[in-house]
C-alpha cells in the first residue's frame, strides 16, 4: 500500500476511511442503478419507516448526498415525491399539508444548501407548533467536520427551532429514529423534528427492523406530555366561572390541535361564554355561532379587544397571550382573572403571570370541566350581552374597517377576501400569506371550519402561502385549496408555480396586488411619520408570468368583475392564478402600535378614504389590458 | 365611546410582568441523557431564552447512560421556573430540580496556584490547612492550594490568598446534593 503523505494521519485507519469517502463523494455520477435483488440499504429503511408512519408524499428537492434515496425511491411506490423548485417550498408544503390534515408533514433536502434553504420553513412549524419531519442528508460520517464538499452544521443550525433533531450516522438507527421522530413531531405539543443522515448511513446494508409504539416511547423517559389537567385546578376554573360576570374565552391553536372544537362550544353554550380566537385560533368556531364574538389582538377586532379589557375572566386555551395578543402587557385586561389552559408548562407564566394555571391537553382538560360547570341561563347575562352586541354593531359598521360598499368603484382588499370566502362556499382551506392580506384574511375569511384558515402566525414568514396551500391541496385533496397572498409575498416563492402546473397541484392563487409592501407602507404612515422607503414594488405583467408558466390567469380591476373570476378559478380543473389589482394605499384597521395596549387602537388615520381613490400607480413592468380572462396551457 | 376601559384611567393597578419579583441565586439540578450533543442543547436553550448560567457542572452519575449537571442561575422565582420548565421541554432532559431552598449539600473545588517565596510559603500553607485545603504541588516560587467547600468558604481563602499574588485559578463550580436518603437519580422515570 503507498502511503499518501498529504493525507493528515496518513495510514491509520481514521485517514483511509476519510479518504475512501472523498474517493466515493467524487464518484456520484458513476452509481450504476442495481438490477434484480439487492440488499435492504438505509435509505429503503427511510422509505418503509415513512410509509409505516402513513406518509403518501415528501416535498423536496435532491442533491449529492441525499442521491442514494433517490436512487431506491421507484422501489417504494407508495411514495410520492413531489419535486418542488426551492427547499423552502418544501418545508412550507409540507407545513400546510400538517395544518389542514392534520397529519405529519415531510420534506427533504440535501446537505449544505439544500438543508440551509429548508431552514426558514422549519422554523415556521416551530413557532406555529407545526408537526413536520424534515430530513437532510450529510456528507458521509467520516468527513463529518472537515467542511468538506456541501457540509454544514445544520444540526447545530436547527437544534434552536426544532422541537428535537437527529445526526444519524449509521443505516441501522434509521427505523427507531425515523419513528421516534414521528412520535415526537405528533404528539404533546407538536412541531418539527429534523433528521440528518450521512450518505453512509443512507447506502449501508441493514437489516434493523421498525420498532413498535410501545418501544418507541419505552425509549423516551424524558419525554412523557402531561395530558390531563390537576383536577383541583379545574375545580378553581369551574368556581371562577361560576362567579364571573364577564367572562371571555381565548381559543387558539391548542384546541384545534387537541380537535376539541366541540367541548369548546359545549362549555361556551352550558356557562355562556363568548368566545375569542387567536390567529391561529381562527376556525376553532363557526364565525356565525352566535356565541362566537371574533378575531383578537393586534389588528382584531375593536370590540374584541374592549371585551378582553372589560373582562373579569379570560380563559385562555391553547394559546401564548403572545404579544401580538396582549400588546403591553401591563395594560392588558386590567381587571380580569387569567386562567391559562395549555399543554406545554413552559407557556404558562412566561408571558403573563397565570391564576389559575392549568397544563393539560385542551380537549381532555375541557371534558373534565364541562361536567363541573353549572348551566348558566343567558337571561343572567344580559347586561353583558347587551354590551357586547353594541360594541360588535359599532365596531363592525364602521366605514373604516371596509367591509360592505365600503367605497364605490374601489377593488377594496377585505371585499376580495369576503367573496374567495363566499364564492367557495366558505368550506375552502384559505392560505395567506405575511401583512395586510394576511389580517384580510383573518378577519374577513368568514372561517366555519376547523383547520381551513393556514397562515404563518408566530414566524410571520412571507412568502409561505403559495407552497403551503400546495401542502394542504394534496393533504386534502376532497377540499379546495386557495394561496392568498401579497404582490411581496408571492413574489417570495413564485416559483413554485412550476411546480403546481408539473404535478397538477391544484391551488388557486389570489394575488393581492396593491403594487407596494402594504403592511411595511402602512407602518411608515402611521408610525413613521410617512416617511416612506422601499415599500414601493415593482412586479412583472402577471399575465404574462401565468402565460409563461402554463396557468390558467384572470385579472380583476374592479368589484363587480371579482365574483365572475372567482368562479371561473373554481371551475378550471387544475391551478388557476387571479390578479387582484386592489387599492393601493388601503389601510388594515384597527391597529395597535407596538408598545402600546389593547385599549389604545387606532381605528383610521389621516383621511386614507382620498389615498384610497388617488389614481398613483406603483413601478409597473409591463402594464397590460385589465380583465382580459387569458388561459395559458388549460 | 361608552363603556370602553381606557388604560390612561388609571383605575386597575398595572399587571405585573412574569420574572420581575426579587433575584437570588438557585441551584438547578438535571438529570440527562449521557448522549454527544446534551451539554450543547441545555447552553443553546439558556443563551436563546436568555438565562444567565453563573456556573455549570457536568458530571457522570451512578448509571453509564446519564449524566448529571448543576446549574446555578440568578433569577426570580418565576424566571428560574420558566428555566426548568424549558430544560424540561428537552427530550433528552430527564429529570430537573430546583433544590435551592432543600437542605443539601452544596461544595465547590478550587485549585488556586499562589506566588510564594521562601519566607510567605510557610504562611500559605497555614492559610491552607485553617481552611480544610491541601497544598497539592509545591515548587520554588508557587504552590497550588486545592479547596473544597461552599462557594462562600472558597471565596474567603481566595480573599485570604490574594495578597500573595494569585497566578492561575480555576473553580469547578457548585455540585450538589440533597441531604437524607432521598435521590434525584433514583427519582428519574424509566
Ligand atoms: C421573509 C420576510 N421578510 C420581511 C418581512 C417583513 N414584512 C412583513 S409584512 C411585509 C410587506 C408584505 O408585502 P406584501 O407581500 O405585498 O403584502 P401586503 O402587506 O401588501 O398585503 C414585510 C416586508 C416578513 N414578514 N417576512
Ligand atoms: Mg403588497
Amino acid at each position: 500500500m503507498t502511503q499518501a503523505k498529504h493525507v493528515p494521519g496518513a495510514g491509520s485507519s481514521a485517514a483511509l476511511a476519510s479518504e475512501r469517502a472523498r474517493k466515493e463523494m467524487l464518484r456520484d455520477a458513476r452509481i450504476e442503478r442495481r438490477g434484480g435483488p439487492r440488499p435492504r440499504i438505509g435509505a429503503d429503511a427511510l422509505c418503509e419507516a415513512l410509509l409505516l408512519q402513513g406518509s403518501t408524499s415528501i416535498w423536496g428537492y435532491p442533491g449529492g448526498v441525499i442521491l442514494p434515496l433517490y436512487d431506491v425511491l421507484v422501489d417504494h411506490p407508495g411514495l410520492r415525491h413531489i419535486l418542488v423548485r426551492h427547499e423552502q417550498a418544501a418545508a412550507h408544503a409540507a407545513d400546510g399539508y400538517a395544518r389542514a390534515s392534520g397529519k405529519v408533514g415531510v420534506c427533504l433536502g440535501t446537505s449544505g444548501p439544500g438543508a440551509t434553504n429548508l431552514v426558514t420553513g422549519i422554523g415556521t412549524s416551530m413557532l406555529d407548533s407545526v408537526p413536520v419531519v424534515a430530513i437532510t442528508g450529510n456528507v458521509p460520517g467520516v468527513l463529518l467536520g472537515k467542511d468538506a464538499f456541501q457540509e454544514i452544521d445544520i444540526t447545530g443550525i436547527t437544534l434552536p427551532m426544532t422541537k428535537h433533531n437527529y445526526l444519524v450516522r449509521s443505516a441501522d438507527e434509521i427505523p427507531h429514529v425515523i419513528a421516534e421522530a414521528f412520535h415526537i413531531a405528533r404528539s404533546g405539543r407538536p412541531g418539527p423534528v429534523h433528521v440528518d443522515i450521512t450518505k453512509d448511513a443512507l447506502m449501508g446494508e441493514t437489516s434493523a427492523p421498525h420498532p413498535t409504539q410501545e418501544e418507541v416511547e419505552a425509549g423516551l423517559p424524558g419525554y412523557r406530555p402531561k395530558m390531563d389537567g390537576n383536577a383541583r385546578q379545574i375545580k378553581l376554573l369551574a368556581d371562577a366561572i361560576a362567579a364571573a360576570k364577564r367572562p371571555l374565552i381565548l381559543a387558539g391553536h391548542g384546541v384545534l390541535i387537541a380537535h376539541g372544537e366541540r367541548e369548546l362550544l359545549e362549555l361556551a353554550r352550558q356557562a355562556q361564554i363568548p368566545i375569542a380566537w387567536t390567529l391561529l385560533g381562527i376556525g376553532v368556531v363557526d364565525e356565525s355561532d352566535p356565541l362566537a364574538y371574533g378575531y383578537m389582538g393586534m389588528h382584531g377586532w375593536k370590540h374584541v379587544n374592549r371585551a378582553i379589557q372589560s373582562s373579569d375572566l379570560l380563559i385562555g386555551i391553547g394559546m401564548r397571550y403572545d404579544d401580538r395578543v396582549t400588546g403591553n402587557v401591563r395594560t392588558f385586561a386590567p381587571s380580569a382573572k387569567i386562567v391559562h389552559i395549555d399543554i406545554d408548562p413552559a407557556e404558562i407564566g412566561k408571558n403573563v403571570v397565570a391564576d389559575i394555571p392549568i397544563v393539560g391537553d385542551a380537549k381532555r382538560v375541557l371534558e373534565a370541566l364541562l361536567p363541573m360547570t353549572e348551566r348558566v341561563d343567558p337571561a343572567a347575562r344580559a347586561t353583558y350581552f347587551t354590551e357586547l352586541a353594541t360594541w360588535r354593531k359599532e365596531s363592525e359598521s364602521s366605514a373604516w374597517h371596509g367591509s360592505g360598499g365600503w367605497r364605490d368603484g374601489v377593488l377594496s382588499a377585505d371585499f376580495v377576501v369576503e367573496r374567495i370566502a363566499a364564492g367557495s362556499g366558505y368550506d375552502a382551506n384559505l392560505t395567506a400569506d405575511v401583512g395586510q392580506n394576511q389580517m384580510w384574511v383573518a378577519r374577513y375569511g368568514g372561517f366555519k371550519r376547523a383547520n381551513s384558515h393556514l397562515s404563518s402566525g408566530g414566524l410571520g414568514t412571507m412568502g409561505f402561502a403559495l407552497p403551503a396551500a400546495m401542502g394542504a391541496a394534496i393533504g386534502t385533496p376532497e377540499k379546495t385549496s386557495w394561496a392568498i397572498a401579497g404582490d411581496g409575498g408571492f413574489q417570495m416563492t413564485l416559483q413554485e408555480l412550476a411546480t403546481i402546473v408539473q404535478e397538477r397541484i391544484p391551488v388557486k392563487i389570489a394575488l393581492m396586488d396593491n403594487k407596494k409592501l402594504g403592511m411595511i407602507r402602512q407602518w411608515q404612515e402611521i408610525v413613521y411619520a410617512g416617511n416612506y422607503h422601499s415599500e414601493q414594488l415593482a412586479g412583472p405583467d402577471y399575465l404574462k408570468l401565468c402565460e409563461a408558466y402554463g396557468l390558467p390567469a384572470w385579472k380583476v380591476a374592479k368589484p363587480e368583475e371579482v365574483d365572475a373570476a372567482v368562479a371561473g378559478a373554481l371551475a378550471v380543473d387544475g391551478p388557476a392564478l387571479i390578479w387582484f389589482e386592489i387599492a393601493e394605499r388601503q389601510n388594515v384597521y384597527p391597529m395597535m402600535p407596538a408598545g402600546k395596549g389593547l385599549s389604545d387602537l387606532i381605528d383610521k388615520w389621516g383621511d386614507d378614504g382620498e389615498d384610497v381613490t388617488e389614481g398613483a400607480s406603483g413601478p409597473r413592468l409591463d402594464p397590460t389590458d385589465p380583465n382580459a380572462p387569458k388561459g395559458g396551457a388549460e | 365611546m361608552s363603556g370602553a376601559p381606557n388604560s390612561a384611567a388609571g383605575a386597575a393597578p398595572a399587571r405585573a410582568l412574569p420574572g420581575s419579583g426579587d433575584e437570588r441565586r438557585h441551584l438547578i439540578v438535571a438529570i440527562v441523557n449521557n448522549r454527544p450533543g446534551v451539554l450543547n442543547r441545555v447552553a443553546s436553550l439558556m443563551r436563546a431564552r436568555n438565562f444567565n448560567i453563573e456556573s455549570l457542572a457536568v458530571s457522570a452519575t451512578e448509571r453509564s447512560d446519564t449524566s448529571r449537571m448543576t446549574l446555578t442561575i440568578v433569577g426570580d422565582e418565576v424566571h428560574v421556573e420558566q428555566a426548568t420548565k424549558q430544560l424540561y421541554k428537552l427530550i433528552d432532559v430527564l429529570k430537573v430540580q430546583d433544590v435551592t431552598d432543600e437542605a443539601i449539600v452544596e461544595h465547590e473545588l478550587a485549585l488556586i496556584k499562589v506566588r510564594v517565596t521562601g519566607k510567605s510559603r510557610p504562611e500559605v500553607v497555614s492559610i491552607a490547612e485553617m481552611h480544610r485545603g491541601r497544598v497539592v504541588d509545591l515548587s520554588d516560587d508557587a504552590v497550588i492550594v486545592e479547596i473544597v467547600g461552599e462557594p462562600s468558604e472558597v471565596d474567603r481563602v481566595v480573599e485570604l490568598l490574594r495578597e500573595f499574588g494569585i497566578k492561575e485559578l480555576v473553580r469547578t463550580g457548585s455540585v450538589v446534593m440533597s441531604r437524607g436518603s432521598g435521590s434525584i437519580e433514583e427519582q428519574v422515570k424509566r
